[in-house]
């Protein structure tokens, strides 16, 4: 399993979260704990506030487009009890993304959030400062998203690496 | 007669000297007083996350050179351990020494970069950062010996490192980190008591140490502030829970204690060489990894303590020859999200030398 090796098993944090906000998780794994959109505010607030989990930081914050659906990735940091949490949430809608900003909680939201708004188009409801970032106010599109300037049938990457035959790997 | 201010806005940038980059400011004046800040980035954006997905896993090492240009070592290490973590690939003992030691080296010529820049923003113009210059050149040559590169070193590789040292090498890591405390004990004679720049950095640009938890802040910003948080202790990579070290933090959280961080920091990382070079194993600097990485479905987060702080990679593979995702957690651009609130209400040099002490490199900031 590739997680982290501090990182908190994702049923773990479910089990907790489900307990103290019924409903606001919609599955988990070993390695994540997915919440349901609309309660992703909650949830954080939650963890950042609980005791056990004391989830203080927002380390990292970015999205995955996966063709029809936005999935938004939170690394927490607990820095007294050292562990990490994997909280996700999949956005639906791949037309019109939203969710709610992590800013009330996490200030490092900030430069974040207006990253993936940037370069993934998904809207944080409640950030204060919602403006393109590396690119310029009117850029046509997103540029992380797999549907920008698609070419159409080309698949990313090498179909077949030097010397490589097939079924045998190349060194 | 009456006179009346009225406000106004003044840029720095993108090309200043004080703004280490092609970074711009968009300041609003109220006389001598900054009443509002925005920063505007993405003059040297140069779409890496979009042009890694096109790449194998190991043509995507050269942008991590490019991203934090300063510190080329950090972050090909913290991608090649994302990559190994998702691909479940082994790394042998030698090759994590050797990551070790270069990535300490790469510390030190980093920390002696921004902490001569930043004294040369507080008024010390110049002297102080050709000394630290002295010691970063020799760090440089050392790349240039093992790699054949001085910035964009390229030297990490999924499984190990490219080369293995050449002889050479180790006689002049040696006379190097055998003079780094006297060059130390140099700088801090010169700068830690030096008036004009406690006159210019002390209580600068404060953070609290709550605040910095909160605004996502770490590396030397979070440990100015006095958390004693550290990637290399709190979730030891590589070699370093072998390794014995300090980790140093302020008192006040401002801009002066943030320099003693990094100054302090030099220190450790030249222990930290001495006993990874005495340990380092015989054996071979990487594992047979194969060209044709096609990792399983599956992401992984590898991160490293930076120069800068958290330097994170999350690596998403759909089982492709390419990553599905690739994200870079940039501690640079993360680190500004308090700037505002230290720039608002100070004057303009004061703002300069908080921003100094961020220590950004755009290059980071704007991927």
């Amino acid at each position: 399993m590739p997680a982290g090796p501090t990182q908190l098993t994702g049923d773990t944090v479910a089990t907790a979260l489900s307990a103290a906000l019924p409903g606001a998780v919609a599955t988990a794994t070993a390695e994540w704990v997915e919440v349901e959109p609309r309660r992703i505010l909650d949830a954080l607030r939650w963890l950042h506030d609980s005791a056990e989990f004391d989830a203080k930081q927002l380390s990292n914050l970015c999205a995955v487009d996966r063709h029809d659906r936005f999935e938004v990735v939170y690394h927490l940091q607990s820095m007294d009890r050292n562990h990490q949490i994997v909280v996700k949430a999949v956005v639906g809608d791949h037309d019109e993304p939203a969710l709610p900003s992590s800013y009330p909680v996490y200030k490092g939201a900030l430069l974040q959030e207006r990253e993936v708004y940037d370069l993934m188009g998904i809207r944080f409801e409640g950030h204060p400062d919602l403006r393109r970032m590396f690119l310029w106010e009117g850029y046509p599109g997103f540029p992380l998203r797999k549907d920008f300037l698609q070419i159409p049938d080309h698949h990313p990457g090498l179909p077949k690496f030097p010397f490589e035959e097939p079924g045998v790997q190349a060194r | 007669m009456t006179t009346a201010t009225e406000p106004y806005v003044l840029n720095i940038g993108p090309q200043h000297p004080s703004t280490h980059g092609v970074f711009r400011l968009r300041v609003v004046m109220d006389g001598e007083r900054i009443q509002d800040m925005d920063m505007v980035v993405g003059y040297l954006h140069r779409s890496m996350e979009k042009l890694a997905e096109e790449r194998t896993y190991t043509q995507n090492i050269p942008f991590t050179d490019r991203a934090d240009y300063l510190a080329a070592m950090s972050g090909n290490l913290g991608y090649c351990l994302a990559v190994e973590r998702l691909a479940g690939v082994e790394v042998p003992e030698r090759a994590s020494y050797l990551r070790v030691i270069f990535a300490e080296l790469q510390r030190i010529a980093s920390h002696s970069m921004a902490n001569g820049t930043f004294v040369n923003d507080a008024g010390a113009w110049q002297t102080p950062l050709m000394y630290m210059f002295r010691e970063r050149e020799r760090i440089l040559d050392l790349f240039e010996m093992t790699g054949g590169a001085r910035l964009t070193t390229n030297y990490m590789r999924i499984g190990g490192v490219a080369f293995d040292p050449p002889p050479e090498f180790f006689p002049a890591i040696n006379s190097l980190i055998d003079e780094m405390p006297e060059r130390i004990d140099e700088y801090a004679e010169l700068l830690i008591d030096n008036e004009i720049l406690l006159a210019r950095s002390r209580g600068v640009g404060t953070i609290t140490a709550e605040d910095a938890i909160n605004g996502s802040l770490s590396g030397p910003m979070l440990r100015g502030s006095g958390v004693p948080w550290d990637l290399r202790k709190a979730e030891p990579y590589c070699v370093y829970d072998r390794m014995d070290f300090d980790i140093p933090v302020g008192r006040n959280g401002d801009a002066y204690d943030r320099f003693l961080v990094r100054l302090e920091e030099v220190r450790q990382s030249t222990h930290i060489i001495r006993q990874a070079l005495d340990a380092l194993p015989a054996g071979p600097h990487k594992t047979d990894t194969p060209l044709a990485l096609r990792p399983d479905p599956g992401e992984a987060y590898g991160r490293v303590e930076g120069p800068r702080g958290e330097l994170g990679f999350y690596v998403v593979s759909d089982g492709g020859s390419a990553p599905f995702r690739f994200h870079v957690r940039a501690p640079s651009l993360i680190n500004l999200s308090l700037l505002r609130e230290m720039a608002i209400g100070s004057s303009l040099p004061d703002a300069i030398v908080a921003l100094g002490s961020v220590d950004i490199v755009v290059g980071e900031i704007d991927r």
